[in-house]
C-alpha cells in the first residue's frame, strides 16, 4: 500500500503508518493528518515535534505521561493532561499522533 | 450513542432491558478480520511466511499439525469428542451477545474445528461425512477459522457453564497454532511476540527509554508526596524482581498502578527492581497456543532472575500473565516447583521458600496489610465510588492466596482496605462468571474495534446498573488489556474513559509513605 503526496509515493502499512520512517516530512505529516480528519494547528505541531525528537533519542514514542508533562512544561499546566491531548488527537494521542508523526504504532496492551 | 471516532464504522449495541438471548444474524461479523501477519513478522518468530502456493501442501500441513496437537493434548481430543450440542454455552459468550453472529456461539466456534476433526480423525466422518457434520478442510474453511478464532478472547466463560467442561479457549488456541504453522498468522500478536524477543517487551520499549520513564516517575512522585520513592531498574541483589506488563510503563491509567507498586515496596521497606530483560509480564505465546513461544518468552524472566540474584518474583497487574505465571512458569522455567533442568534447579535454590513463587502483587500488598505493615488514609479515595471487574484469566485460570476463590477476594479486600465506597456488579457478571472486557486474548487491535465494542456489551450493562444505582465512577481492574480496552470502548457506551483504573492506583492514592505527621 502507498500514499501519494506532491507526486511522490510513500509506502504505508494496512493501517496507514509509514513503513520507512525516513520518508517523513511536514507535507507527509499534513497528508496523514488530513486522512485522520485532524486539522493541524501549531498546538498539534508542538506535540508532533516533541514525539519526533523523543523518538530520535529513544527509538520509541514517549509514554503518555512523559508527553503530557513535557507539553505542560512548555504550554502551561492547564494543557499538561491527557484530556488536552485527546482534544487534539481524538483517536488517542499515542496511536493517532504517532501515525501523523511518521512513527511506528505503539503495540501491546495499550 | 455518539461514537468518538466517526471514521470507522464502529457501533455499540443498545443496552438491553433484560439480558435475553439475541435473535441470530448469520454472518453478522464475517467481515471483521484481523490483519494477516506479513512474511517478515511470521519468519522473525520461526513460522512460515505465507500460505504455500499449492493448496494441497497447506491442506496436508494443517491436517498434519492438527494430528500432532491431538496426540500432544489429550484435552483437545476430549473437547472435540465430548460435545453433545446441549446448547448451555450458546448465550454465554460476550461476542455472541454483542454481535448476534451464531458462529460466535462457543459451540459453533468449536464446530468450526470439530467438523474438520471428524472428517479426518474419526471413522464415521471418514466414511459418512455428511451424516456426522464432517467437512473437508478447504481454503474457505481456513479463512473462516482465521476470522472466528480471532473473534474469541479465550476468556473461558463458556467453559464454566458447559456440563462437560469443554474449554473453547483451548480449541481457539489449537486453531491459531494450526494457522500459524501454515503461514497464516495474526499481525497484532505475532508482531508483538517478535518485539519481545528483539527488544524485551510487547511495546518495543528499549532500556534507555525505560530508564528515562522511571526517572520521570520518581520526579513526579517526589513532587506529589515529597518522598523519594524509587523505581529501580536492573538492581543486582534486590530482594524482589517485579515483572509487569510493559503497558504499565507507557499507557494511562496503567502507569498509576506502577506508581502504586513502588509505593507499596517503599512503605514496606522491601528492596525491589524492574528488569530491562524481563520488562514484560505478558506472554502472547499463550494467546497463539504455541508452546515454544510461550516457553521462550517465559525464559526471559528466569534469565533476569538468575542474573539479578533476586529472592522473590512478583507479577504486576496483568491478567493472562498471571495465568502463565501461576499455571505454567513452574514447568516452563522452574519458578515454583516442577522444572528440573540445571538452571531451574539453580533458580529454585536461589528463591526464598518462605514466599509463594511467583506471587501476585495483590498477594504481596494484602499480606502486608494483614501484617499491619501498610497504613492508609482511606478518605483520600472518598471522591471515588468503586466497583471491581474480575479479569478472565485471573478469575477462571488462576488463584491467589491459599484457598479457592482467593483470586476474587484478595483484590476486593485491598480495595476495601484503601477506600470507603465499594459496590459489586451483578453476581452473574462477576467472580468466575465475569464477562471479558471484550479485548482479551490477542484482540486488542484497532481493526477489531467494532467487535471489541460489541463484545463489551454485557460488562457495560452491568456497569451501567451500578453507575445508575450507586453513582459508581471508578471500575478497578488488575489487567493491562482490560484497562486499555475499557479506556477505548467506554465512550461508545456514554461513559468517560477515565472510569477505569487499577487496584494499585487506589492503593497509591491512599497509602502512607512514612512521612505523615
Amino acid at each position: 500500500m502507498a500514499i501519494e503526496v506532491n507526486g511522490k509515493s510513500y509506502e504505508v502499512d494496512e493501517e496507514g503508518y509509514l513503513i520507512n520512517l525516513g520518508d517523513w516530512n511536514e507535507e507527509v505529516g499534513n497528508f496523514l493528518a488530513q486522512q485522520e480528519g485532524v486539522n493541524m494547528t501549531d498546538q498539534h505541531w508542538e506535540v508532533i515535534n516533541f514525539l519526533r525528537d523523543y523518538y530520535n533519542e529513544f527509538q520509541i514514542a514517549p509514554a503518555v505521561r512523559v508527553l503530557t508533562k513535557a507539553i505542560g512544561k512548555k504550554l502551561g499546566p492547564e494543557k499538561g493532561n491527557s484530556q488536552y491531548l485527546y482534544e487534539l488527537f481524538p483517536y488517542g494521542p499515542a496511536k493517532q499522533a504517532c501515525k501523523i508523526a511518521g512513527l511506528p504504532k505503539p503495540t501491546g496492551c495499550v | 450513542m455518539a461514537a468518538p471516532d466517526a471514521k470507522a464504522k464502529v457501533e455499540a449495541p443498545a443496552f438491553r432491558e433484560f439480558a435475553t438471548v439475541p435473535a441470530i444474524q448469520p454472518d453478522a461479523t464475517e467481515n471483521i478480520r484481523s490483519y494477516v501477519a506479513s512474511d517478515k513478522i511470521q519468519e522473525a518468530i520461526g513460522f512460515p511466511g505465507k500460505l504455500a502456493e499449492d493448496w494441497r501442501e497447506t491442506h496436508d500441513k494443517a491436517i498434519g499439525r492438527m494430528g500432532e496437537l491431538l496426540e500432544r493434548y489429550r484435552s483437545l481430543k476430549v473437547y472435540l469428542d465430548a460435545c453433545v450440542h446441549c446448547g448451555a454455552c450458546t448465550d454465554k459468550c460476550h461476542y455472541f451477545i454483542g454481535t448476534n453472529d451464531p458462529k460466535n456461539m462457543p459451540v459453533a466456534r468449536q464446530d468450526l474445528m470439530r467438523s474438520v476433526y471428524r472428517r479426518y480423525f474419526t471413522p464415521a466422518g471418514k466414511w459418512f461425512p455428511s451424516l456426522v457434520g464432517a467437512r473437508d478442510l478447504t481454503r474457505e474453511v481456513l479463512d473462516e477459522w482465521f476470522t472466528y478464532y480471532w473473534q474469541c478472547s479465550e476468556c473461558r466463560r463458556c467453559s464454566v457453564f458447559c456440563p462437560y467442561g469443554i474449554d473453547t479457549a483451548e480449541i481457539t488456541m489449537a486453531g491459531r497454532e494450526i494457522l500459524d504453522s501454515v503461514g497464516y498468522g495474526q499481525k497484532y500478536s505475532n508482531e508483538i511476540i517478535g518485539k519481545v524477543h528483539k527488544i524485551g517487551n510487547n511495546l518495543g520499549l528499549p532500556g534507555p527509554a525505560l530508564e528515562d520513564t522511571l526517572n520521570g516517575l520518581e520526579e513526579d512522585v517526589k513532587e506529589d508526596t515529597d518522598v523519594d520513592v524509587k523505581y529501580p531498574l536492573d538492581v543486582q541483589g534486590a530482594e524482589v524482581l517485579l515483572v509487569t506488563p510493559s503497558a504499565d510503563f507507557f499507557a494511562e491509567p496503567h502507569i498509576e498502578s506502577l506508581i502504586g507498586y513502588g509505593k507499596v515496596f517503599h512503605a514496606a521497606g522491601i528492596s525491589w527492581t524492574l528488569s530491562t530483560k524481563a520488562s514484560e509480564a505478558g506472554n502472547f505465546g499463550m494467546f497463539i497456543g504455541n508452546y515454544d513461544q510461550l516457553r521462550k518468552i517465559a525464559l526471559r524472566v528466569r534469565e533476569a532472575a538468575l542474573e539479578l540474584g533476586v529472592k522473590r518474583i512478583v507479577v504486576g497487574e496483568c491478567g493472562h500473565a498471571w495465568r502463565v505465571a501461576y499455571a505454567f512458569w513452574n514447568t516452563l522455567t522452574g519458578i515454583g516447583a516442577g522444572a528440573n533442568d540445571p538452571f531451574a534447579v539453580e533458580l529454585q535454590k536461589q528463591l526464598d521458600p518462605h514466599y509463594k513463587q511467583p506471587s501476585h502483587i495483590c498477594e504481596v500488598t494484602w499480606d502486608l496489610i494483614q501484617a499491619g505493615r501498610l497504613k492508609f488514609d482511606k478518605e483520600a479515595n472518598d471522591g471515588r465510588i468503586i466497583t471491581f471487574h474480575d479479569s478472565c484469566n485471573v478469575a477462571r485460570a488462576s488463584r491467589m492466596g491459599d484457598y479457592p476463590g482467593g483470586q476474587f477476594d484478595i483484590p476486593r479486600n485491598i480495595i476495601k482496605a484503601v477506600a470507603n465506597n465499594y459496590f459489586e456488579m451483578a453476581p452473574d457478571t462477576t467472580r468466575e462468571k465475569t464477562f471479558c472486557c471484550g479485548g482479551g486474548g490477542g484482540l486488542l487491535t484497532d481493526e477489531l474495534l467494532d467487535i471489541r465494542v460489541k463484545g463489551a456489551l454485557p460488562r457495560m450493562e452491568a456497569l451501567k446498573r451500578v453507575v445508575d444505582d450507586h453513582g459508581v465512577n471508578f471500575m478497578a481492574t488488575i489487567c493491562a488489556i482490560c484497562k486499555a480496552q475499557f479506556t477505548k470502548v467506554l465512550p461508545y457506551y456514554g461513559f468517560k474513559m477515565g472510569l477505569v483504573g487499577g487496584v494499585h492506583q487506589l492503593v497509591s492514592t491512599a497509602i502512607h509513605l512514612g512521612n505523615e505527621q
